[in-house]
């Protein structure tokens, strides 16, 4: 296959009688950071869940690094993963979810190390003192011992992108990371995004934070109806948008 | 009125709640008074009245056979206990499963063995040879790899243990079906998002948390259990009720024995109850709420609430 990191041909997906993804292709190169902007519930949850296959596609296709999440390719037919499969394959995706989803009994670098731990096989050791310097990385030096109630939104977020970064992917995913933070501490963590985005990290950030966008993204994509409207440079889409539907959304922003 | 409007800024920004004075408790006073004179009544009556038969009770305490009744109702306890807790966790993860199958099934033994009296159960394994004179294992309608006479398989140690965990599992899958679903699915999706295998997600992530809901009846459960193992006496197993029973048919010293009986259930249950707060503790890492102290009932005031 090619460079892409990720490939998305005409991915389709219902829930029930409604069609929330209509068919959206989409390439991401190494390196590249891609904004999704849009809407709410016109579908970009949901498209990301469908790239780590925390949802399954209905039709269409995805594959990251070259190969699909959930399936194998015999006889030049698509043939299901068993989940254990499935689960192995996911390893090279992070995802940094709105409400964090940090592990509560555990401490920050307990959530750190447990997945390199279980699914990477790295030992102890190691695996903490990676943990320790992801930590300082995200400007968190020093809080291994506090558990996520104990630090702020802003804090959990970033612990929560450090225990991502721990399993060394290949793609990020963050859905609306700063969305449930106070106003005040959402500069920190697109700080720490903006950081990773540009030491070459490949990224589809869906976020509604325009700022974000301009500085940090290389391409942004307008999704509206489960479907991409257009994409380009940010100073394309978001100075210069095309679409009646894209100018609707980003008025609400000015 | 308003003068006191006027007065409180008056009155200075210089007071401080530091130093308020504490609301009286005057209620909370007379009913510790009144329960003083209950308690002191219960206490005459149990010193002055002879039918109690301390004496009877304090000899037969630690009787040999007393304390080997003792053992096999704490051996009943702790098999039995493992066995629902091993079963439930089953029962529930199936209950729970996409596979429609093991749904149903799990949900036919939960309505069954919640459904009906666990003393009929007890009874029921223990006539198990009435039923079946033989158990078997092989295939159906097809050939028999080995069987055995259910009269010498099902002792009644087996009728009690199978009657006893069979019918825990049942109330211990529905206990631990409610931790599981307690906790956010975000949870298990992180573990998903990270690459995690399904087994190793339910071991460290959520079980762990749903522990925090399981553990509190879970307690309960035990608790009744020792109780409960009271009613294997009916299959003439000698447990601490039956050894006490068979002593006061030949003395007739009812009352004495039964509070033997009672002393000892009451002795293994307060353990139970301390082992159960230390327990909670652990799981509690990371929680807001604390889990009260094994104290805490002794206090007037009680820590951190504003009353
Ligand atoms: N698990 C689900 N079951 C049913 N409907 C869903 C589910 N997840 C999302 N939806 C619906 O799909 C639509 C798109 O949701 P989502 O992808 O979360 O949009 P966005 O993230 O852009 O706000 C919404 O109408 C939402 O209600
Ligand atoms: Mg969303």
């Amino acid at each position: 296959m090619s460079t892409a990191v990720l490939q998305a041909r005409g991915v389709r997906k219902s829930f029930g009688h409604t069609e929330v993804l209509s068919g959206i292709d989409l390439d991401v190169t190494p390196g590249e950071t891609v904004v999704v902007l849009g809407p709410s519930g016109s579908g970009k949850s949901t498209f990301l869940r469908c790239i780590n296959l925390l949802e399954s596609l209905d039709a269409g296709r995805i594959t990251v690094d070259g190969r699909d999440v959930g399936y194998d390719v015999r006889n030049g037919r698509l043939h299901e993963l068993s989940p254990n499969e499935i689960a192995r394959r996911r390893k090279d995706i992070g995802m940094v979810f709105q409400q964090f989803n940090l592990f509560p009994h555990m401490t920050a670098l307990e959530n750190i190390i447990e997945a390199p731990i279980a699914v990477l096989g790295e030992g102890r050791r190691e695996a903490t003192a990676r943990a320790v310097d992801l930590l300082a990385e995200v400007g968190l030096a020093g809080r291994e011992k506090a558990y996520p109630r104990q630090l702020s939104g802003g804090q959990q977020q970033r612990v929560a992108i450090a225990r991502a970064l721990a399993m060394r992917p290949k793609l990020m995913l963050f859905d609306e990371p700063t969305s449930a933070l106070d106003p005040e501490l959402v500069g920190e963590v697109l700080a720490t995004m903006k950081r990773l985005a540009s030491a070459g990290l490949t990224m589809v950030v869906v976020t509604h934070e325009i700022s974000f966008a301009r500085e940090a993204a290389d391409r942004v994509v307008f999704m509206d109806a489960g479907q991409v409207v257009e994409q380009g440079t940010p100073e394309q889409v978001i100075d210069n948008p095309q679409h009646e539907r894209t100018r609707a959304f980003l008025s609400r922003f000015l | 009125m308003a003068t006191t409007v006027q007065d409180a800024p008056a009155a200075g920004l210089e007071l401080d709640v530091r130093n308020a004075a504490h609301r009286k408790h005057p209620w909370r006073w007379l009913s510790a008074l009144v329960v003083l004179v209950f308690a002191a009544q219960l206490v005459k009556m149990l010193i002055t009245n002879d039918n109690f038969g301390w004496d009877v009770v304090w000899s037969w305490l630690r009787a040999e056979s007393i304390v080997r009744g003792l053992g096999i109702t704490l051996m009943l306890t702790v098999v039995a206990m493992v066995i629902g807790v091993v079963l439930g966790v089953l029962l529930a993860v199936c209950r729970i499963s996409a596979n429609p199958l093991l749904r149903g099934a799990a949900g036919l033994y939960i309505w069954f063995f919640r459904g009906t009296p666990t003393l009929v159960q007890l009874i029921f394994f223990y006539n198990l040879s009435a039923l079946l004179p033989k158990l078997n294992l092989g295939i159906p309608f097809g050939p028999v790899f080995a069987s055995v006479d259910t009269n010498t398989l099902i002792t009644p140690l087996l009728a009690a243990i199978l009657g006893l965990g069979l019918n825990e599992g049942a109330y211990m899958a529905e206990i631990v079906r409610g931790g599981l679903l307690s906790v956010d699915p975000g949870q298990r999706e992180a573990g998903q998002a990270l690459g995690m295998k399904n087994s190793r997600i339910m071991k460290r992530i959520i079980l762990p948390q749903a522990m925090r809901f399981i553990v509190p009846p879970t307690g309960n459960q035990v608790i009744s259990m020792v109780k409960a193992t009271a009613l294997v006496s009916v299959i003439a197993l000698s447990d601490l009720l039956y050894t006490a029973q068979s002593i006061y048919n030949r003395t007739f010293e009812t009352i004495p024995m039964l509070i033997v009986v009672c002393l000892w259930y009451l002795a293994v249950t307060s353990v139970l109850y301390v082992v159960q707060s230390f327990i909670e503790r652990h799981y509690n890492r990371g929680a807001r709420h604390q889990a009260p102290s094994f104290w805490d009932f002794l206090r007037i005031r009680p820590k951190g609430s504003a009353a």
